[in-house]
């Protein structure tokens, strides 16, 4: 048997920089209202949402991408030629092949970056920020891009009440890389497919080709069941990720939930106690349910406003369709 | 033990004071959750995840919409409670 040279990675991986891109188009609930029976109230009450941003043509999923990370590179300090992969989280580019990575790896210049899609829905940043971390640890790449990127407006039908105000476009973008001490901790991540109907399509794509159905499918759910499984599960999971990490609430400064609902934000606030002292990303308000995209764009919005600082510590914890989940503590760039 | 109808009112009245902010007081049999409480349909979803643990019973989805007052849900545990 002849001896196989290993890979040399680094001892640990750490995010390195932040950048998100929010489609210039803003859209308020009374735009929501023209076709829903609803009430800005409702709207706000129920999710926290004001204000959401919906993309036009030529804020593509690759362009919004190329823009997000464009930033998160510089942020980083590093050059596109030093990305050895690109990781895009979406479920809303809606061309089947060629992964949209490989356009975004191209456009941003890198130097033939490995290049490819996951489907993780809601959890998609958890679980490209795991694998990215792992390659950098394990030593297949020394710097790797993860983007969250959707375009929900596309995949959203206006005349549902329990999901029309809900979701918005965008994308945001992480530069991993090595790092001397342990900047990103265990990930606490599953799936629960018994639970795929809580929130799905409505139909595949070629019952609408057939005609089988005349709408064009949308994401739909079961909003009751989907709130009491992120309230009552996640919070759990969230302090199983802190415990992984070796930490306390306390020991917390950052919290960033994926930003589905802020009602749901606030109820998991509650339940993992955390002191006043730690700052809660409430991006949703304005920016709405973004999917994959919605962590690395609080991350970035809260350390625009000055609301987290680098060095600060964030438990991160993204959840949705699957039901898939992914929770980790990470030092913010 | 099972809890008897006063505790679970009381247990109650605690779990919508945490929730909702309302006075322990206010919490009685006759009061609607909606109207009366300010527990609103996501609410009503902590306040049913928040008794399932402290009563031991399981609530589902569908049967929380007819738990319309404090007299309801007491109803419903006291009946289904292990
Ligand atoms: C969508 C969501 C806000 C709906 O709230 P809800 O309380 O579950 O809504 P329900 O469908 O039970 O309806 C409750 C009441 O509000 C009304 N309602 C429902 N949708 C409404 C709307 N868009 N506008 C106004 N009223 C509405 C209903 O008619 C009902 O009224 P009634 O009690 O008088 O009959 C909520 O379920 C939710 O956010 N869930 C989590 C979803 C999520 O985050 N998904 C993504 C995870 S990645």
């Amino acid at each position: 048997m002849s001896k196989i040279k290993p890979s040399k990675g680094a001892p640990y991986a750490r995010i390195l920089g932040v950048g998100g891109y929010r489609p210039t188009r803003v859209v308020p609930n009374e735009v929501i209202l023209e076709k829903i029976d609803s009430s800005d109230e409702w709207i706000r009450s129920r999710s926290g949402i004001e204000t959401r941003h919906w993309a036009n043509d030529e804020e593509t999923v690759a362009a919004m991408s190329v823009e997000a990370s464009g930033k998160a590179i510089a942020d980083a300090g590093i050059s596109a030629e030093q990305i050895g992969a690109v990781i895009v989280s979406t479920v809303t580019h809606f061309k089947q092949t060629p992964a949209v990575a490989t356009e975004i790896a191209d456009k941003l210049g890198t130097a033939k970056a490995a290049a490819f899609d996951i489907s993780a829905g809601c959890a998609g940043f958890g679980y490209g920020l795991t694998l990215a971390k792992g390659m950098i640890v394990e030593g297949s790449a020394e710097y790797v891009l993860v983007i969250g990127v959707e375009r929900l407006s596309d995949l959203t039908d206006l005349e549902d009440r329990a999901t029309a105000f809900l979701f918005g476009d965008g994308a945001g973008a992480v530069v991993v890389g090595p790092s001397k001490e342990p900047a990103i901790g265990p990930t606490v991540w599953g799936s629960e497919g018994d639970k795929s109907e809580t929130i799905k399509q409505t139909v595949p794509w070629t019952d609408y080709r057939s005609g089988e159905v005349e709408r064009f499918p949308a994401i739909t759910q079961e909003g009751q069941a989907v709130f009491r499984w992120a309230v009552f599960e996640m919070a759990k999971v969230a302090k199983e990720a802190l415990d992984a990490a070796g930490l306390d609430p306390a020991d917390l400064d950052v919290f960033i939930p994926h930003q589905a609902n802020e009602r749901i934000i606030d109820s998991m606030v509650k339940t993992l106690k955390l002191p006043e002292s730690v700052t809660v990303a409430r991006d949703v308000r304005t920016t709405g349910n973004t999917s994959a995209a919605s962590i690395p764009l609080a991350m970035e919005r809260l350390l625009a406003t000055g609301e987290a600082k680098s060095g600060d510590t964030a438990l991160v914890i993204g959840f949705g369709a699957g039901l898939v989940y992914a929770a980790t503590v990470v030092t913010l760039p | 033990m099972a809890a008897t109808q006063e505790e679970i009112v009381a247990g109650l009245a605690e779990i919508v004071n945490e929730i909702a902010g309302i006075p322990t007081e206010d919490v009685q049999l006759d009061k609607s959750f909606t109207d009366d409480l300010d527990v609103d349909s996501l609410s009503m979803v902590e306040v049913v995840v928040a008794a399932e643990e402290r009563f031991d019973v399981k609530i589902p989805d569908d049967d929380v919409k007819n738990l319309k007052t404090v007299g309801d849900a007491t109803e419903y545990i006291l009946k289904h409670q292990s």
